[in-house]
């Protein structure tokens, strides 16, 4: 009896676990294996030079200010991302006008949620290209729309001015997360009970009093991961960088991952790359248990 | 036994670190035991090719497409028809190839081009290129008397040799210069100006006339230190670039680089160059340039080839060399920089090394040399080999090279220390077109860059005699 269930468990838990292990962990043990090597990437040999990249990185003033970049992401992009969602989310399911039929979303709500879920259709490839050629200068449709409401002053030549480049990408970071966002709270709002909105709509509560005192409490798991999410996000960002502006002018709009890319295929420094992939790792990490810890809160009890 | 939640962890845990002895690991390990395939040497085969080896090319697949490459394959096979040829084009060489360097298994013929190539300076100091110099003593195919190194043009063996070792053949032959439609010039009266007074006289001509004298890629703006390098190397002679290839101190500084960058950046400072170009890449730019609504355009001799689908039938595509800095240049106006480009390697561990040779000797026959101008409009680095049918920009870079004749020149930084130009240069440049920097902080930028790559202990140094 013992033998086959130990049969059954082990059927199905070597298959995942060795792929987990092929695809997932051995990878990372590699990285940090060779974080600690000048290996160059292109022939067997290398040699063991213990914490030397690590102490390189620590003056790297290229890697710091990636690195700050990242952070200006870090703080704005979950922050920013999430009250946008929440904001279209409520709007979509109980934003409408109040009526006798009760809570509801605004008119052409369902038209909105595929209108806003549509950039996390298209892939970060896509996003990226059109993106750049919105913000192309002569021929752009940012410019070109500013042009034709008489606001020529505003035209500017975006990913070409270090004051702009950065910002401009962050733009696109934050248009094409938004939309699944928004879906994912109107998901969870949807199994919100309706008497919960009916009877603050009773007492009176406006639309922020209703978002900020029944959607946010009820909603924080939800939030709580998308937070985790977008921080992992934030300090990523290299697609997406590096297709609008390879990280340029200059370096106004590096971020780390885009640093670890260059390092390793452009100079051929497997090695130190790691050694920036694992401080990456890290760091990742302990922004997730950072924020995992701050935002634990009480639970809510719904219904 | 009952299954209790440590046996259930240890049988994970044994999965786990299966899973990782059975992953591989990416550094490789070392096999040395690959013979390369040896045939014997004679007048016939001077390479020592043997006749039915496979050989494997990696073409990237960029401006020039792959088509040139199979027709150059097909000439190889009519020599060895016994030897399978495999072709593959990609436009990511590093992505596609620097797992296979890592476990030998290279191609024996790369064509290691493109904006993902793999980084020479890496290839070079680890070792991963077989040494080209029995090609070029080897007898051309058209001629026994006559070696392949004597039909190259000038500079293509310098500009391959790292350390004394001729690594890599820079197929394409690229000339650098200042384009321009010859209808438009034609159409408005306009000379191309031989001086650079001349040249700020025009470009203020042009800009009266409702069209923007220069456009850039401000995204690439690399591009524009082309002319600001050649017009330094005219006016100061070649030492000027010498010293820049060697990282010398100070090199940057020289008073001849200065004058040139101060002589570009007058034209960012009066408002001759396109508005917004800072804010393009290369397509967007030339685009503009092919279009009309630019005058001139820093670009080597592939701008043809690329430029092919949007160009008007009537465009005329010219090119000049940059204008003389002063009466006093120490290379006359026709100087100009000429430059191999399309790199081809033969991996060190090749399994057909010869093959992979004699491939490039097939390459460079008059054959297949015509074969791959008239195919994709550029030079060879074999000298006279022509296209029977070329564009008008093709014309007009022969009659340049011509004109030209023995006073062609470039510079090695770029492929030495390729992020001091890509990276470094680049946002020097990006900086000055966009007048946030004046050429004074241009030329000190650049310095400094050039001395933190001088100070790296990680990359590997070049001398260039």
């Amino acid at each position: 009896m013992a033998r086959g269930r130990w049969l059954f468990i082990v059927t199905f838990l070597v298959p995942p676990l060795l792929l987990y292990g092929v695809f997932v962990v051995s990878p990372y043990a590699q990285a940090f294996q060779i974080s600690a090597t000048d290996w160059g990437g292109l022939s067997p040999e290398y040699e063991f030079v213990g914490l030397d990249n690590f102490r390189r990185l620590l003056d790297d003033g290229y890697f710091w200010n990636a690195l700050r970049h990242n952070a200006v992401l870090l703080a704005l992009l979950p922050v920013v991302t999430i009250v946008l969602g929440l904001v279209l989310a409520s709007m979509l399911n109980v934003g409408g006008r109040r009526d006798r039929v009760g809570v509801h979303g605004v008119r052409g709500a369902p038209v909105y949620r595929i209108v806003y879920f549509f950039p996390q259709v298209l892939s970060v490839a896509v996003i990226g290209v059109l993106w750049k050629e919105m913000y192309a200068p002569n021929t752009g449709v940012v410019n070109g729309t500013l042009r034709a409401v008489g606001l020529d002053g505003l035209a500017k030549p975006w990913l070409g001015d270090p004051r702009f480049a950065f910002w401009c990408v962050a733009v696109v970071l934050l248009w094409s997360n938004v939309g699944f966002y928004v879906v994912l709270f109107s998901a969870a709002m949807q199994s919100l009970p309706r008497d919960i909105y009916e009877a603050a709509l009773l007492d009176g509560a406006g639309r922020v009093t209703t978002l900020v005192r029944v959607t946010v409490p009820l909603l924080w798991d939800t939030i709580q991961v998308a937070w985790v999410y977008l921080a992992i996000l934030a300090i990523d960002g290299f697609a997406v960088v590096q297709i609008v502006s390879d990280g340029g002018p200059g370096y106004a709009s590096d971020v780390v991952g885009l640093r670890l890319y260059k390092t390793a295929f452009n100079e051929s420094q497997f090695g130190y790359a790691s050694a920036i992939g694992v401080a990456m790792f890290f760091l990742t990490l302990s922004v997730a248990a950072a924020f995992l810890r701050v935002t634990r809160r009480e639970k809510v009890e719904a219904g | 036994m009952g299954l209790t939640r440590r046996g259930l962890m240890t049988v994970a845990g044994a999965g786990t670190v299966g899973g990782t002895l059975l992953g591989g690991c990416a550094m490789g390990g070392g096999n040395d035991d690959s013979d390369s395939a040896e045939g014997d040497v004679n007048t016939a085969n001077p390479l020592g090719v043997k006749e039915d080896a496979p050989l494997e090319v990696v073409i990237f697949n960029g401006g020039f497409g792959e088509e040139y490459a199979k027709a150059h394959e097909a000439m190889y096979k009519e020599r060895y028809p016994k030897a399978e040829i495999k072709h593959s084009a990609t436009q990511k060489i590093q992505e596609a190839m620097q797992p296979r360097f890592v476990a030998g298994d290279v191609p024996d013929v790369l064509n290691n081009s493109g904006g993902f190539q793999i980084d020479f300076n890496g290839l070079v100091s680890q070792g991963s290129l077989a040494d080209l110099g029995p090609l070029l003593d080897a007898p051309t195919l058209d001629d026994p008397k006559v070696k392949v190194r004597d039909t190259l043009q000038p500079g293509i063996v310098e500009m391959g040799t790292y350390d004394g070792r001729f690594l890599s053949l820079n197929y394409a032959y690229s000339a650098y210069g200042i384009w321009y439609s010859a209808k438009l010039f034609a159409d408005k009266g306009w000379q191309y100006p031989r001086t650079w007074d001349a040249m700020i006289a025009l470009c203020k001509q042009i800009k009266a006339a409702g069209i923007a004298p220069w456009t850039y890629p401000g995204v690439h703006a690399r591009y524009m230190s082309w002319p600001i390098l050649a017009a330094a190397g005219k006016l100061g002679g070649l030492d000027v670039l010498k010293a820049i290839d060697n990282l010398e101190p100070n090199a940057w500084k020289h008073e001849a680089v200065r004058t040139a960058a101060d002589a570009f950046y007058q034209l960012a400072a009066d408002g001759l160059v396109q508005p917004g170009a800072e804010g393009m890449d290369h397509i967007q730019a030339q685009t503009e340039w092919s279009r009309g609504k630019a005058a001139f355009y820093s670009s080597g001799s592939w701008l043809e080839n690329e430029q092919k689908a949007v160009t008007p039938p009537d465009f005329r595509m010219a090119v000049s060399p940059v204008p003389s800095l002063s009466t006093g240049d120490r290379l006359p106006f026709e100087a100009i920089r000429g430059a191999g480009s399309e790199p081809f390697v033969v991996p060190a561990k090749a399994k057909n090394l010869r093959g992979g040779l004699e491939y490039l000797r097939v390459m460079l026959s008059k054959r297949g040399a015509s074969d791959f101008t008239t195919r994709v409009n550029s030079l060879t680095s074999v000298r006279g080999a022509t296209s029977s049918t070329p564009a008008p920009g093709l014309t007009s870079v022969t009659k340049l090279l011509d004109a030209a004749g023995t006073n062609t020149f470039t510079w090695l930084y770029n492929s030495y220390y390729r992020k001091l130009e890509r990276e470094f240069v680049n946002a020097a440049c990006a900086d000055m077109f966009a007048k946030r920097i004046n050429a004074q902080q241009f030329v000190d930028r650049c310095q400094q860059a050039a001395d933190e790559i001088a100070r790296d202990s990680s990359v590997k140094k070049y001398k260039r005699a």
